[in-house]
Order: C-alpha cells, then structure tokens, then sequence
C-alpha cells in the first residue's frame, strides 16, 4: 500500500506539482496561498521563487513553460488581478510545457480586501478552471490540470477558496512523473502576440474552449452520483461537502472543471431530477450560463452571494430548518491588532502624536486603521498608498498633503510600491512616504524577499538596499530611522512633511515576530512612580492591562520588550528588567 | 461510529495550530478519516480563532457547526464564552482559565465578563485547568497549550501511548521531553 498523509489543501497542490514533474514554480505569497511555495521549496527536483509580484511570477513560469517544462504559478485572488495582463495574452499563446496558475480565493473574506470570484476572470480571460474540493483531489487534480493544459495547449487555473486551502485531509502520496522536457520549437506565430498573429490564435482560442467544453463530458474530474432523483445539486469544491453533509441523498452533479462547463452532461443531469438546485459560493458563475440554456434551476434566489458557505446554509435556506441551538452569547469583540513589540506601533504612536493622516497599504500595518491608533485612513490595493497620496496631492495641492504621509511595507512597497514613488518623482510631486521595513513579508507569515537577502529556497543572495533604491530614483532627502527611535521619527516627520519635495523616511526595525529576533529584556511597571496618565496605554499594546486603582499590569508572557510604553513615560514607571 | 467533532478556540499566538494538527495525528492513528480546518493570515494577529477537527468512517464537511461540537477546547475563558454555542448539550467544555483581555475592552470599549466558567458549569460539563501556571511550573510557559490537550485527550476515545506517539511525531524534535511532560500532566489531571 501506498502511504497515507494528512496534508493542508496547499501542501497537497505542491504534492501534486511534484508528483505532475513540475520544475518551475514561482509566486508572491497571499493568503490563503502562502502555504503551496513554501512546500514546493522543499522538493530539490523543484525551482521555487518569490517573485516581486504576481505579472513578474506568472511570466517567469511562462517563460517555463515557453521553455518545455511543466511549471505552476500560485496567488491569492487579489494576486490574479496583478497577473491578469500576462493571463489574458498567454491565453493566447498557450503552451509548450504544462502551465497551471493556482489562484486562491477568500470567500468570508479571512485575511483579504474583497471577494471577488476568479471563475469570472477565468471566464473574460478564456482559460479552464479546475476545482478540487479537499486535500486528496488537490494533488489529483492538479496532475490532471498539466495533463489538459499539454493537450489543449492551454494554461489552466486550479481554483482553490480558503476553506480547501487551510483544511487538512488524508493524501494518498504518488511517485513524481519524471518526463524529458518538450524541446523548445521557435514558432513566432504561436509566441510573439501582435495583431496579424493574435487575430489567428483568438480563433484557436474560441475552438479549443469549444472542445474543452464537449470533452467535459467524459471528463473523470466531474462525476454523477444518482440517488433520490427529486432534488438534484450542480456544485463544485468545497460547497460539494456541505451538500453531502446535509443532503447525503441527494443526487448530485459535482463538477471538477468549472470553467468551461460541460453543457452535455448538465443537460442530461438535469433531465433526470425533479428539482434542481445550483449551490455555489460567490458568483452566480455556473447559475447563469445553466439558466441561459433554458434549464430551469434554483440558485441565488434562495442561496447569498456573500461569504462562505455550510452545511446549516443549505439546511436553512432549502428546508426552511433552524438548527436547535442557542444564541451566540454577546461578548467584547476580539479583532486582529499588532502584536506585543510590533514596531509598527511605535512608528503609528508618533504619526497620531503629530495629528498626521496616513494614506495605507496591504499588510499588518493595514491595522493601524483599527482603535486606538485609528492612524490608517485609506487602503485599497496593494502598492496603492503612494500613489493615493500622489492623487491627493494633485486634487488639492501641496499644503494639502502636509499632514499626510503614505505608510507602505517593505515588501509591499517592492511588489509595486516602486512604481507609484517613480510616478511621484516624474510628475513632480510632493509628499513624505514612510517605509515600513521590518525585513519581511510578514502578514502571510514571514516569507522573504528582494530587500532579505535569502530566497525562497533558503540561500544567500543579493539584498537590494530599499535607501540606495530610492536615492536612485533622483530623489534627495531619504533617511533611515530605528522605528523604536521616537524622538528621531518625530523630529524626521515633521521636518519631511513640511518640505516641498519627494521624501522617504525608511523606519526600520525587524518584525517582532522573525525568527532570532529575540529582545533581550521586558518591561515592568513601578506602582510608586505611577501617576496614572495613562500615556503608556494609548498605543494600545495588548500586554499592558489598566488596574482598578489606575495603575498598570504588564503580562510577562506577552511582552517583548520593545520599550515603546517606557519611552512613553514621564515618570520612569516603567523599567526594563531582563526577559 | 458518528463522526467526532473536535473545535479548538483560542487568541491568535495561543499555538492552536499545533494542537489541531496533534488530534488529526491521533485520529489518523484510529485508523479514521479526518478533515481539520484552521485559520492563518490576518486574523491570526492577536485576534479569536478557531480550528475545526472531524473525524470519523467518512468526513465530509471540514467545519464543526453550531451545535455540532463534542468536545470544545478553549485556551481563554471568553473565548470559551464566544463559542459555547457551538458545544453539543452532552458535549464537554475544556477551558485553560486564563484572562487575555481583547483590545476592545483594553481601550475601555468593553467589559471584560465576569464569572464565565462559573456560568458555563451551570449548563455544561465543564473541566478547567489553570495551564499557565501549571506551565510554569514546569519550566516553560508555552507548553500550556500540550497540558490543555493533555486534559482533553483523558476525555477522548485513544489510549496514552497512542497519544504520546502522537505528540512525538508532531512537535519540533528539541521539545519532545517538554511537550510529553506537559501532555502527561494535563492527562493525570484530566483523569482525576
């Protein structure tokens, strides 16, 4: 017998990878994808990276691909957005070696800025999606996706939402494919998309998503299970195990390509149940088309476009059937919040002292937006908050932005960051940009990039220098600063923001949650120097807790000693002692 | 058998993870199918989470639901509270009783409740344990999380051995003779 492990839904798309001969795989790291790079880093057969960003990953695997050899990209569904431009035109092009682009959606939005449903960029962008719906068909379906990819010559999307992404289930493990690269052919006609070549290859495209769809049909990876014939469900993923927990008689169409359908097989599905229900999370994507074929079916109508899906949702809204169970109790919220020695709390104390808006970005820093820094007041997308603030600057001019900064991580502010301080120096803008550098990506849990000086692979290689980046932008005032350094970022800020000029205020500091950065001290209150102020409770630090009597507690096992509430206070009522 | 539904409840940092992770080992060594179904990312920063373990002869859905859960592991007294409508009436609550104040009631937005282990006693079977200070008792107060399990594990369906072959497997290899200290403690407690 084969071995048996219990693998994440991302580790078992590695697994698959692997197992499908890829040799390829790069990536910027989003959650809920984070996890699939990380293990495919830990097969020598495999080259993984972390690229910049999301276009630059994708290409590289096209260029992979262009090569001969299988290779995957991977990102969360925010990711495909930045990725779309290569996507849409390699739709085109197509294949040499397998191309797969695992994209990770987030419905209930657990650690994103939207919703948004990749099956309709998918669909715009002409490319099959496929959709595994726990562990074991991650790694199944993903060799299935190379196999079609190579044949249809056609990247191919394997569609994953955060509940397969982070649940775990038993994988049943393969020997890896090792096939002979494809040669490399020159074909200018199939590669280079200019008009006269990209007018012939839209025709292939529109032919091969035609077979693709009449293909589907026999198609392993979508399956009929018959039982009682009077209620009939069309699902796909994750949302299949919710039917199957709370209709287990029900007879269901469980399709494993979603994108394009395979409208024979739908056809005759629906022919054989009374009732047929099409339960989907987010988009009505496989409701309309099914409707658009004059199939009569129930979806939207009683199932929402919002958030993630159950078993009890289904209950709820087919059987009318509320669960025998009592309210949920009402208690204090517990949002996320940064974490005890969180750099960035000292840089956003300061910014609130000075009364400065902050123009925001994606990433742990986005919680600055929450009480009581409530510094952070704008975030859209990642790379946004320069390019916010440079808008800003435009509209209402430059005595505007005098009290604004824009607050952007290290790693965010390479992703694409970059681009939006180019802008503000070429059209001559004005305004201060504070880099958060904290030697990490470390929302989606520490990965490293181009500022770290190590790959994804674990070597040693060239760190590019953040200060000497932005000096090579032409621009005159850029300092460093010890995020923890109050005094220093306060006199940088107020001195940045009244200029009238580009400036970028590196604040540096590593996060507190990186491995060997140990503080080597905490911090203790002294009663009887206490004058209850309550200066040291106002960056919101989770260790310290105010007593009845107005004095403080600090929780030993939370703080880390980073000495911003020390700094704070006037009275030396709070000292450092060793950790 | 039924399938088992397993929920563990705690603060972002709590080590969540590597428990759920222990229990899906200990059902792989039942022999059973089992799904687990964790949270990483954003929510993970200081806030409430919550990890899912079903185990069973099939598992299909990855979530416990409200209502569903046998057993409910909690490392903090109000998130306890948060999720004990997810506790089946029969169902056994395990809570570490330990107070992490929410940045909610920090900043003075909210109150902190008062008597939520005695409340909860009131309707539920309820096995709680002080697992800081039995940690530190130890010498290492980030094993709580294992004496927690410990506890949890004596209410379960597996033998020690079984158990503790788990947790070998499972934790980082230098704290093998903490982590097994603190699962056997929380265990002879459990069995009291």
């Amino acid at each position: 017998m084969s071995e048996k492990k219990i693998m994440l839904g991302n580790e078992a798309i590695a697994r698959g990878a692997w197992e499908a001969g890829v040799k390829v795989s790069a990536a910027y790291p989003g959650t809920p994808s984070t996890e699939i790079s990380e293990n495919v880093a830990l097969y020598d057969e495999i080259y993984a990276e972390w690229s910049p960003n999301e276009k630059v990953a994708t290409e590289v695997a096209i260029g992979a691909s262009m090569s001969g050899v299988r290779s995957m990209v991977s990102m969360k569904h925010v990711g495909v957005n930045v990725a779309s431009d290569p996507l849409y035109t390699v739709a085109y092009i197509g294949v040499n070696g397998g191309l797969v682009m695992v994209a990770a959606d987030d419905p209930g939005m657990y650690s994103s800025q939207n919703e948004q449903d990749t099956r309709c960029v998918a669909r715009a962008a002409q490319v099959p999606v496929i959709e595994p719906a726990d562990s074991s068909e991650a790694k199944e379906f993903v060799k299935f996706a190379y196999d079609i990819s190579e044949k249809y010559d056609t990247p191919v999307i394997v569609r994953t939402t955060t509940r397969l992404a982070h649940s775990q289930g038993i994988v049943e493990l393969c020997d890896r494919d090792n096939r002979e690269d494809r040669p490399y052919v020159k074909d200018i006609k199939k590669n280079v998309m200019m008009p006269g070549n990209a007018k012939l290859r839209h025709i292939v495209v529109e032919d091969r998503m035609k077979a693709l769809a009449a293909d589907g049909y026999d198609f392993p990876i979508n399956k009929v299970e018959y039982n009682d014939t009077s209620i009939g469900f069309i699902t796909s993923g994750i949302p299949y195990q919710y039917v199957k927990e709370a209709m287990p008689n029900a007879s269901v169409l469980k399709l494993g390509m979603v994108h394009p359908l395979p409208k024979k097989l739908i056809e005759e599905f629906a022919s054989k149940v009374d009732k047929l229900y099409i339960f989907e999370e987010l988009e009505p994507v496989i409701e309309e088309q099914v409707k658009s074929w004059g199939i009569k079916c129930v979806g939207k109508e009683i199932f929402t476009l919002q958030g993630e899906y159950s078993a009890t949702l289904l209950k709820k809204a087919l059987l009318g059937q509320q669960p025998d169970v009592k309210e949920a109790a009402d208690v204090p919220a517990r949002p996320p919040i940064l974490c005890p020695g969180c750099p960035h709390r000292s840089v956003y104390t300061v910014l609130k002292k000075l009364k400065i808006h902050a123009a925001g970005d994606i990433g742990c820093y986005t919680l600055g937006a929450v009480p009581p820094l409530s510094v952070v007041e704008t975030s859209v997308c990642m790379g946004s908050s320069i390019s916010t603030l440079h808008g800003m600057e435009k509209a209402k001019g430059k005595d505007y932005v005098k009290d604004w900064v824009a607050v952007i991580g290290d790693s965010t502010f390479l992703h694409t960051g970059i681009n939006s301080l180019m802008n503000m120096v070429y059209n001559k803008g004005v305004g201060t940009v504070l880099i958060l550098d904290n030697s990490t990506t470390a929302m989606t849990g520490h990965q490293d990039h181009a500022a770290t000086g190590k790959t994804l692979k674990g070597e040693t290689t060239y760190m590019i220098n953040i200060y000497n980046l932005c000096k090579s932008l032409g621009i005159e005032h850029v300092y460093e600063v010890s995020s923890f350094d109050l005094e220093g970022l306060e006199n940088a800020v107020k001195e940045e923001t009244k200029r009238e000029e580009v400036s970028v205020i590196i604040c540096k500091a590593p996060c507190v949650l990186l491995k060997g950065n140990v503080f080597k001290t905490k911090c203790e209150p002294v009663p009887e120097k206490c004058k209850k102020c309550g200066a040291c409770l106002r960056p919101g630090c989770p260790a310290i807790t105010k007593n009845e009597d107005g004095t403080i507690s600090i929780d030993d096992t939370m703080c880390n000693g980073c000495g911003l509430c020390k700094g704070l206070c006037k009275f030396d009522a709070i000292k450092e002692v060793e950790a | 058998m039924q399938t088992k539904n397993i929920m563990i409840v705690g603060v972002g940092g709590q080590g969540t993870l590597l428990t759920s992770r222990i229990l899906g080992g200990i059902a792989i060594e039942g022999g059973y199918d089992v799904k687990l179904s964790e949270v990483h990312g954003m929510a993970q920063r200081g806030g409430s989470v919550v990890t899912f373990v079903r185990y069973g002869e099939t598992v299909a859905e990855p979530i416990v639901e409200e209502g569903q859960a046998d057993v409910l592991i909690a490392f903090e007294r109000l998130e306890a509270l948060r999720y004990i409508h997810f506790l089946k009436k029969d169902g056994v609550l395990i809570v570490n009783d330990q107070k992490i104040e929410p940045i909610t009631v920090v900043t003075g937005m909210a109150q902190y409740p008062e008597g939520i282990i005695e409340k909860l006693e009131e309707e539920h079977k309820v096995l709680k344990v002080d697992a800081m200070t039995e940690a530190k008792k130890l010498g290492n107060s980030k094993v709580f999380n294992i004496i927690v399990l410990g506890l949890a594990a004596a209410h379960m369906d597996f033998t020690k051995e079984q158990w503790i072959k788990v947790v070998e497997n499972t934790v980082p290899k230098k704290t093998i003779e903490i982590n097994t200290k603190a699962f056997e403690l929380g265990w002879e407690i459990g069995k009291k």
